[in-house]
């Protein structure tokens, strides 16, 4: 009687997230998200940028419970202690400022920066590469050759010069960087859609008469999507550093806003005698685009398994 | 010199995997003499791994595992690198499938031809160039001189791969390994190649390994024929008597090539059976 | 016949041979990116909320003072003539004059040029010296240590803000170690000591065999040129790692280790010599990168080049000298480019 089969039991989750007979399109979709997160988990670096930047989302929602002191609040007579002088964990700067605070709601800044960015970007690549994929002949050409013009220019400085024109500040900074940014999205969008575009669907939904319009937003976009999503991640680093190097040249965040590439810049004075006021907001920014680069490379090892095998 | 080129015993090559060790060739014996011996299988059946392991070309992380691997005097399996370095070329070479990659896309058809010479050779230049125009001209190459200039991308797939036996027979190895020598050539090219081929190595009196997945190729320019099959040998023959052939995949084999003196209605489909998985590797020694 | 030949060749017009029309398509790609590129900076430049007119004369002119300095400076005619009119002006070398400086912002340029020139070329003989090797043996010996160090080196490179490691550079190799001289291109005491030539102070100085001012140049230019090449070493050595990785994929490569060559030529001479062409694009590259990357590393490092030029503009609302570095700048990259791409076509055999 013990030979007899047992009736099939009844599937764990990772039982049904590993077969591989998926029984459902939701099954197949989750079990391959399974499994690319299992490669993803496997990549210790690719984890350690995760939870920094789990960490760092984290410190920017809850700055005003973490923080110390006022971010704002000068305080002459304390200016320039040294990290753990005074009740300042990562000391001072020269108006008196806690660096720590400081920092915590600096972390706002960036993340505002990086995801405003991440928005902007790519949805004007994405506009501008599909339509010149789609609709191909001179529309193509003239797109295709306005987004190499702006390949050929320097990025930091056209969007310094774009900042100048737009006056300083976070919003004119965005808007510059993600002037700046699009082409390489364009790039890929178009690719993608002159692949999509021949397809035996999209013929048949144009058949049935859909326009221009509906073809794009709704089946070309979609399918577009994923490819434009991890050169974001890969690219978000660069945003960061630029950001903060229109910060630290004064042309990004005004003061006394403590965006970290403006309290390095205001820390340069003082650098050969109170290192830490320009050393702590660098390493945070280093830290977050590391984090950034870390994750970027991991998610590229994990959904385009072509690329990691170089 | 004995007659007896190559001689192996057991030979296994592994890969290892992240699943364990993946085994590529598992224990297969063969020897050489101044014969040809055709290797016959599907892809994937490790025949391309034998000959590569016979130069000791497995990249890494695989490796080559054997109870003897002779080579004329030489020891293989405790040969050194650069022991290996002096035997592959001047006493075993190899010819590749598709000369448009087999070749270097950079460099003229001289530098190349000259170099394999030079490497195992101490000649001057000039002797070098006239070794590469005979080597060519018995190749059936004409106006070897215009050839020597050009680049790989500026010949014809069936003069690359005259090239490519030119270039390999320079240095007048013993062993000649043809890995699917006509695989990706035109049709119209495929048999004077490998009449040139041929002749080639009867005159010099080598010994060629036929690497080919094509068993009535092999039958027709081979002595012997060894059958393998997931990385083991599973017959062994005697080119002329391949009809008489007992082993199922081997008939199978033969089966699956339409005849135009017996047409059939339908073409037999390959069927495999696990145990021949398992069954111990027949030796070709 | 003949009339029928004769009519077929007419149609068909002059027969340009390829190499000329390639030329002649690049010609036209590179003059419309440069005219693309014009009209962008113009278009920054009207859209400026700085009225350019107030900025010529300043807050206190009079009314007539106001219109006459708008006639002078076109503003009455309409967007394309004035754009037409600011094109002839770029390509005849006028960028306007720059109210900052009071003198031409093409004397401007020439002169704050061959500095950044002298900074970005350091840096890439540096990011190339150390890159490629670093580069090619880390696709050699793939995950050994070798390969884990570039790795590592690119990561750091591509995370950290130039300005600041540019800082900390000072803070330890000036300030606290004084192995190097501190901001600035030349000390005090060296200024004006050499004959202007180049314009590069190195050469310049080498010429005239005064090799103290050398010193005391190459003391300065040391640190932000090291900075410099750090980052287009990371660049090159991970591009160089990855041509590579592909290239000893290749079944050439099997072919020349087949002939018995050593692992050395078969590296070098076989597939190096195939990435060579795809390296000088991504040399040219990384270089185009530099002289723009300077910007920041010459505010920290007070080099009085091109990149400090734009940024003191900007912040003095000079606008003609923002947009004339910007156009130099943007070509000199669309110049990079081409000429890559030209050399591409020279040593690539397959390209001919």
């Amino acid at each position: 009687m013990t030979e007899l089969p047992n009736p099939a039991p009844k599937p764990t989750w990772r039982e049904w997230l590993m077969t591989d007979a998926p029984a459902s399109r939701r099954q197949a979709r989750a079990a391959a998200w399974y499994a690319g997160w299992c490669a993803f988990r496997g990549n210790t670096l690719a984890m350690a940028g995760l939870i920094v930047l789990i960490v760092l989302i984290l410190a920017a929602v809850f700055a005003p419970w973490l923080a110390t002191h006022d971010p704002f609040a000068q305080d002459l007579a304390m200016r320039l202690k040294a990290p753990g002088e005074e009740g300042f964990l990562l000391g001072s700067d020269s108006l008196g400022r806690d660096i720590y605070s400081r920092l915590l709601f600096g972390a706002r800044i960036s993340l505002y920066i990086v995801a405003l960015v991440a928005l902007v970007a790519p949805l004007l690549g994405l506009i501008i590469g599909t339509i010149a994929g789609y609709m191909g002949g001179w529309v193509d050409i003239v797109l295709m050759r306005f987004t190499d013009i702006f390949l050929a220019f320097p990025r930091l400085i056209l969007a310094l010069a774009f900042v100048a024109a737009l006056g300083a500040g976070i919003e004119n900074a965005v808007l510059a960087i993600s002037l700046t940014a699009w082409p390489p999205y364009a790039r890929i969008a178009r690719a993608e859609t002159l692949t999509i575009r021949n397809s035996d669907y999209i013929h048949a939904i144009r058949l049935q008469g859909a326009g221009a319009v509906r073809i794009i937003t709704r089946h070309v976009w979609p399918l577009c999507i994923s490819s434009l999503v991890i050169r974001v991640t890969l690219d978000m680093a660069g945003i960061i550093l630029t950001a903060a190097g229109l910060g630290f040249l004064g042309l990004g965040a005004q003061p006394p806003s403590p965006e970290w590439g403006a309290m390095v810049s205001e820390g340069r004075k003082y650098i050969l005698d109170y290192w830490w006021v320009a050393t702590i907001p660098g390493l945070a920014i280093f830290a977050i685009s590391l984090a950034f680069n870390l994750l970027g490379d991991g998610l590229r090892d994990v959904l385009d398994p072509k690329e990691s095998k170089s | 010199m004995s007659d007896t080129l190559l001689d192996v015993e057991n030979l296994w090559v592994r890969f290892p995997t992240r699943n364990g060790i993946f085994d590529a060739v598992r224990g297969i014996s063969f020897s050489l003499g101044r014969e040809r011996l055709g290797i016959v299988g599907e892809s994937g059946s490790g025949k391309s791994m034998t000959g590569r392991a016979v130069l000791k070309l497995i990249r890494k992380p695989g490796f080559v595992e054997a109870d003897k691997m002779q080579m004329g005097e030489t020891d293989l399996l405790t040969a050194s690198e650069r022991d290996m370095r002096a035997i592959r070329g001047r006493h075993a070479a190899m010819i590749m499938q598709d000369p448009k990659f087999s070749l270097n896309p950079v460099m003229t058809v001289e530098q190349q031809m000259v170099e394999a010479l030079t490497t195992h050779e101490r000649v001057s230049r000039r002797e070098a160039r006239s070794r590469a125009l005979e080597m060519l001209d018995a190749v059936a190459i004409r106006e070897p001189e215009r050839v020597l200039r050009l680049y790989p991308h500026e010949v014809s797939g069936g003069m690359g791969q005259r090239i490519m036996i030119a270039m390999m027979l320079i240095p007048d190895p013993e062993i000649l390994i043809a890995d699917e020598p006509t695989s990706a050539l035109d049709v119209s090219v495929q048999l004077q190649v490998l009449e040139i081929m041929d002749k080639l190595v009867k005159d010099r009196g080598m010994g060629l390994i036929f690497i080919s997945h094509d068993l009535n190729l092999v039958a027709n320019f081979c002595d012997r024929v060894a059958v393998m099959y997931a990385g083991r040998i599973v017959e062994v023959c005697e080119a002329g008597k391949l009809q008489e052939a007992q082993h199922p995949y081997t008939r199978g084999l033969l089966n699956a090539v339409p005849d135009l003196e017996h047409p059939r209605d339908r073409l037999e489909v390959l069927e495999r059976d696990p145990a021949w998985r398992e069954a111990p590797s027949v030796s070709a020694r | 016949m003949t009339e029928v030949t004769q009519h077929s060749e007419d149609r068909r017009g002059p027969v340009l041979p390829p190499w000329l029309k390639k030329l002649a398509a690049t010609l036209l790609t590179v003059a419309v990116t440069l005219l693309g590129l014009l009209f962008v900076t113009f278009m920054i430049g009207r859209v400026m909320p700085i009225d350019p007119v107030l900025a010529v004369i300043g807050e206190r002119a009079t009314q007539a003072q106001y219109d006459a300095a708008y006639l002078e400076l076109g503003l009455d005619k309409s967007l394309l003539e004035q754009f037409f009119i600011y094109v002839r002006d770029v390509l005849s070398g006028d960028f306007g004059k720059s109210i900052r400086t009071g003198q031409q912002v093409t004397t401007d340029i020439a002169r704050v040029f061959p500095a950044t020139l002298e900074l970005a070329t350091l840096g890439t003989i540096i990011g190339i010296v150390l890159g490629v090797p670093l580069g090619v043996m880390a696709a050699v010996y793939r995950g050994s240590w070798i390969d884990q160090t570039a790795r590592f080196v690119g990561l750091i490179g591509y995370s950290m803000p130039i300005f600041w490691l540019g800082l900390v550079g000072l803070l330890i190799f000036y300030g606290i170690l004084d192995w190097v001289e501190g901001p600035g291109r030349l000390g005090v005491f060296y200024q004006g000591l050499v004959t202007e030539r180049t314009g590069l102070l190195l050469v310049d100085s080498a010429i005239d065999g005064d090799w103290t001012v050398f010193k005391n140049a190459f003391g300065h230019i040391i640190l932000p040129a090291a900075l410099l090449g750090y980052y287009s070493l990371a660049y090159i050595s991970r591009m160089t790692r990855s041509f590579m990785l592909e290239q000893l994929n290749s079944e050439y490569v099997t072919t020349a280790r087949v002939k018995g060559l050593s692992e050395r030529k078969v590296i070098w001479r076989h597939a190096f010599r195939n990435i060579r062409i795809q390296l000088i694009t991504v040399i040219a590259l990384a270089y185009a990168n530099l002289l723009e990357g300077s910007v920041l590393t010459e505010i920290i490092f007070a080099w009085p080049g091109l990149g400090s030029y734009i940024t003191t503009s900007l912040l003095a609302n000079d606008m003609n000298s923002v947009l004339g570095g910007t156009v130099v700048i943007g070509t000199i990259f669309v110049g990079l480019n081409i000429f890559s791409d030209l050399l591409y076509r020279f040593f690539d055999p397959r390209a001919k």
